[in-house]
């Protein structure tokens, strides 16, 4: 059976690599899940919690702030500049980072940076709480 | 005598004192490049993954894009300059400088105006003191920089990349960082950064590897537009890292040097020293043996 290769690139350094069965990520579009033998794909991401479910049975949740996913021959990449696997991250402090970008996003600053800093939020927190009850 | 003697001891402690610094300077330096080395090194899939993606981009849709549309006649460039924020790294900062003049010697012969954007505390004092404008400056990471840094920097240019010329845009963006290539070399370069160019589908991608054929999501145009941005910021993350890893491995090798200039004058002042102390001696001794005589033959004669 083929796995496939992924790999979450941030501009710092690779965040995580390793072999997976399926990979889940919001794009622009909406989310898509992505098995082996994929068809070449690159897709623009929005901010979100991505699921690797690796080949050893664990679910892997990564953080991303925006990039784009890459597939081919059974390669993932995701790459996003700020990625960072959901263990590293304060739950607590993710909270707090949410509420203050809801306040902003209340206030009616609506412009694309506010949005992207409160997706970005959601998915910490997100993230962070599907890592704790794993 | 005894003054010059004091004098020259005086002289042999200040300088042991300097080459300890130094050499604390140095094995500080010797360290960070590593650490930078490493940096630069973690950050290459990054870059890579991007220059693949936009390879794709590039071979499989028709690129027009602001970003990348070449301007036939620029009439207002922007120069990006990397420096240090501090001194001690031997030539590394004037180096750059040098090349941003020659740079705006070339500009000035076609007619083109040029712009100022600065980074390291060194190169804008150097501006600033000879009353040349600076568009925009940053400075306090130049030996240890953060994407974010690179974020910042890299939205500013974009900006005024993206203005039209009557208010105040630039046409095309330069950057002139230094260029690590061992421990012992590290040369200025200047680099165009925008608009891009992106040579389809080879650089840094290896020759015999195919690109697959992508479905874009949602179409090439939109990925294209949102990968662009991002490779600019990770040009100048990259140009960054290499700067700041070029500064401490120009600084480990100043001061290197000046540890060995140092040490090399402890010795002179030390055999100097040692001079004067023996003719000091020698003075003493023959002042005695002298007056040792005088006195002897007082004594003779008084018999």
């Amino acid at each position: 059976m083929s796995v496939l290769r992924v790999e979450v690139v941030a501009a710092e350094g690779i965040a995580w690599e390793g072999d997976a069965l399926s990979v889940i990520a919001r794009t622009t579009e909406g989310d898509i899940g992505v098995l082996p033998n994929h068809e070449p794909m690159l897709a623009s991401l929005l901010p979100c919690a991505a699921e690797v479910l690796t080949t050893d049975g664990n679910r892997e949740v990564v953080v991303l702030d925006g990039g784009f996913i890459s597939v081919a021959d059974n390669r993932v990449s995701l790459l996003s500049p700020g990625a960072r696997i959901a263990a590293e991250i304060d739950l607590k402090a993710a909270e707090h980072e949410l509420v203050a970008a809801e306040k902003r996003l209340n206030a009616g600053e609506i412009d694309d940076e506010t949005r992207h800093h409160f997706l970005r939020a959601q998915a910490q927190v997100k993230a962070a709480r599907m890592a704790q009850g794993h | 005598m005894g003054a010059s003697l004091r004098e020259l001891r005086q002289r042999r402690k200040s300088v042991t004192a300097t080459k300890k610094i130094t050499r604390a300077m140095e094995l500080i330096a010797s360290s960070r490049v590593l650490k930078a080395q490493q940096q630069a090194a973690k950050a290459l899939p990054y870059t890579r993954e991007l220059n693949r993606a936009v390879s794709a981009v590039a071979t499989y849709s028709q690129l027009d894009h602001p970003l990348t549309r070449p301007v036939s006649n620029p009439r207002r460039v922007a120069v990006l300059f990397i420096t240090s924020d501090r001194g001690m790294n031997g030539a590394y900062s004037s180096n750059v400088l040098k090349t941003v003049s020659q740079m705006r010697q070339r500009l000035d012969e076609q007619g083109i105006e040029m712009v100022r954007y600065g980074v390291g505390r060194k190169g804008i004092a150097y501006m600033t003191y000879r009353g040349l404008e600076l568009a925009a400056h940053w400075s306090g990471f130049s030996d240890l920089p953060t994407y974010d840094r690179a974020v910042e920097i890299s939205d500013r240019l974009l900006e005024d990349f993206l203005k039209p010329y009557e208010e105040g845009g630039v046409d095309e963006i330069w950057t002139v960082y230094t260029r690590m290539q061992s421990m012992l070399t590290q040369t200025p370069r200047a680099r165009r950064i925008l608009p891009l160019e992106v040579v389809e589908g080879v650089r840094e991608v290896s020759g015999e590897e195919l690109l697959p054929l992508y479905e874009f999501e949602p179409s090439p145009e939109a990925v294209l537009d949102s990968l662009l941005p991002l490779y600019v910021r990770s040009r100048i993350w990259f140009y960054l890292l290499q700067s700041a890893a070029s500064q401490l491995a120009s600084q480990q090798k100043a001061m290197k040097s000046a540890t060995d200039n140092a040490q090399t004058l402890i010795e002179r002042l030390t055999r100097e020293a040692n001079q004067a102390r023996q003719s000091e001696i020698t003075q003493e001794i023959s002042e005695i043996v002298g007056g040792a005589s005088a006195l002897a033959d007082l004594t003779k004669d008084d018999h």
